[in-house]
């Protein structure tokens, strides 16, 4: 097939796969932090009535900034490397992260949640029994949109040194190297899907989704 | 059960105020009245899901604030009209909640689920393993009623249990209720805007009003002597058929004649003036034996003793029962 040469992928996997796992390792280490950020804004953004919007508003006005010029910007202060790019990662992945938090909190049937207090629940066997299974469904498929995000801008950090499968892309792009440019693309679509079906399946495992399954809804 | 004054200060007046109940132990109590007059938030304060803003209540000899609210809670059966089950969890779950939530171990647990889904109906082979969504809503309220029994509770609240039910089912969960109670003796709270329900259900009723107690009485009590005109006009003083469905067979009562019994059709002490009249009416005859449980004669019911019994209820200030329009004198003190 004219175009389509899968050389470079065939014949240096082993460093797309060390860059695949690179990428990996910083996307996961950026969701780590973005999430208990993101829990804390989204339990305010739930719990407090007129700190919703405003939270919502501030974690979407950060997803507009352009990538790129973010990266820029943060040169000065924090130079390059992986540093850098997980504070870029961390903010974006915020605003898919609240809103399913904030949401799937607020979706939750307040009688249940009487209930819960009703039963002899304190607040903490509340959110970890009730209310935090009740919304999980949702948060998955935030923590879903939110890593693959995460994934696709780990690409272009690899613009700073960050390292990752961007790196195949930067370098195939300066070597004008068609064959490198299409490894690094296959395998970034190729860990785009995995995480996505994965997080899918995820979803489907949480006791809500399960109960939903076995009602036939 | 000791309740002695709370009140609840809202814009704009409380919602409950300073209210006092003394309430025996094994009692099943009614909460009546309309929407908004503070029989919820009344019920809600005794496990404190609401605060009491100042007055005390007692369960036995303990003063609620006495204990941490959790604890308190766990004490206490709690049932609501929406069920409040957990979506996500099994019928076999949402019953052991609170059994877990006290730490029983498991082979007491497991035994106790199945004793009480077999207690109200639902045998465990079929139920326990399915979700509360798989339910029709009166298998739900059973699991709710079965979740509140779960840790044998000598106290039970119920706000509204079966308000969202279709007639016949709610008929039959009374019953169920009715029975439990008669088997367990708990004290049972139980908030309902239904006279009927009221009355056929609880031992004593507690008539409420803008936050205040209007009445404190047995529902015989209530019904032939309504403490004032809102009260005649939730027992349906301008209805005899109404008010017929309310007094029981025992209100109407005469002496037992010779040569009736056996020959005469029965009615059941338990039974409602409006029973009696339909067995009147249907059986031509003009004398209804009456019966208790074990079927032994007691006594016997004429139509003018219906009649006697159906005549409106005499009031302290003989107002007009007969207009149910009017608004009611405003209560301040």
């Amino acid at each position: 097939m004219e175009g389509v040469d899968l050389s470079y992928l065939t014949e240096n996997w082993r460093e797309v796969w060390s860059l695949t796992i690179d990428h990996i390792v910083l996307s996961l280490l950026a969701l780590a932090i973005a999430l208990p950020i993101a829990l804390v804004l989204g339990v305010i953004a739930a719990r407090v009535d007129w700190l919703t919007a405003p939270v919502l508003t501030f974690v979407g006005f950060l997803y507009t900034i352009p990538s790129l010029a973010f990266l820029a910007f943060l040169i000065p202060s924090q130079g390059l490397g992986q540093r850098p790019a997980i504070i870029v990662l961390v903010t974006y992945s915020q605003v898919f992260l609240v809103r399913n938090i904030a949401a799937g909190l607020r979706g939750v049937d307040p009688t249940i949640l009487e209930a819960a207090s009703g039963v002899g629940m304190t607040r903490w066997q509340q959110l970890r029994k009730v209310w935090f299974p009740l919304a999980l469904p949702v948060i998955i498929a935030g923590i879903r949109t939110a890593l693959l995000t995460i994934i696709s801008i780990a690409a272009v950090a690899a613009w700073i040194n960050a390292g990752g499968l961007g790196d195949l892309l930067f370098r195939g792009i300066g070597r004008s190297y068609p064959a490198m440019i299409l490894a690094g693309v296959i395998a970034i679509v190729a860990l785009a899907i995995v995480t996505d079906l994965l997080l899918r399946f995820l979803e489907r495992l949480t006791p809500l989704a399960r109960a939903q399954r076995a009602t036939g809804r | 059960m000791e309740g002695v004054s709370k009140i609840y200060p809202n814009t704009p007046r409380p919602a409950v105020n300073d209210v006092s109940l003394r309430i025996a132990p094994g009692e099943l109590v009614a909460l009546l009245g309309p929407s908004g007059c503070g029989k919820t938030t009344l019920l809600k304060m005794i496990n404190r899901l609401y605060e009491p803003t100042s007055g005390k209540i007692w369960i036995d000899d303990t003063e609620v604030h006495d204990l941490k609210a959790p604890a308190l809670r766990r004490r206490i059966g709690y049932v609501i009209q929406q069920t409040g089950l957990f979506p996500h969890l099994r019928i076999h779950d949402n019953i052991a909640v609170v059994p877990e939530l006290l730490k029983w171990d498991k082979r007491r647990i497991e035994q106790r689920v199945d004793e009480l889904l077999r207690l109200v109906g639902l045998p465990p082979e079929d139920y326990a393993r399915r979700y509360p969504a798989q339910l029709s809503g009166g298998e739900q309220q059973r699991v709710g009623l079965a979740r509140a029994l779960a840790a044998e509770p000598t106290t039970m609240l119920m706000d509204e249990p079966f308000g969202a039910l279709d007639a016949i089912t709610r008929g039959r969960l009374q019953e169920e209720l009715a029975r439990i109670h008669r088997q367990f003796r708990q004290t049972i709270l139980f908030v309902t805007h239904d006279i009927e329900e009221a009355v056929h259900l609880a031992d004593k009723i507690v008539v409420m009003r803008e936050g205040r107690v209007v009445q404190f009485d047995t529902p015989l009590e209530v019904v032939t002597r309504p403490a004032n005109d809102f009260v005649a006009d939730l027992v349906g003083a301008g209805d005899v058929l109404r008010r017929l469905s309310l007094v029981p067979v025992a209100a109407a009562v005469e002496p037992l004649s010779d040569g009736l019994a056996g020959t005469a059709p029965e009615i059941s002490q338990g039974a409602f003036l409006r029973d009696a009249l339909s067995r009147l009416v249907d059986s031509g005859a003009d004398r209804l034996v009456v019966v208790d449980a074990d079927g032994h004669p007691t006594g016997t019911l004429s139509l003018r003793g219906v009649q006697r019994a159906a005549a409106p209820p005499s009031m302290d200030d003989a107002g007009d029962a007969a207009n149910p329009a009017a608004p009611a004198p405003a209560e301040r003190g």
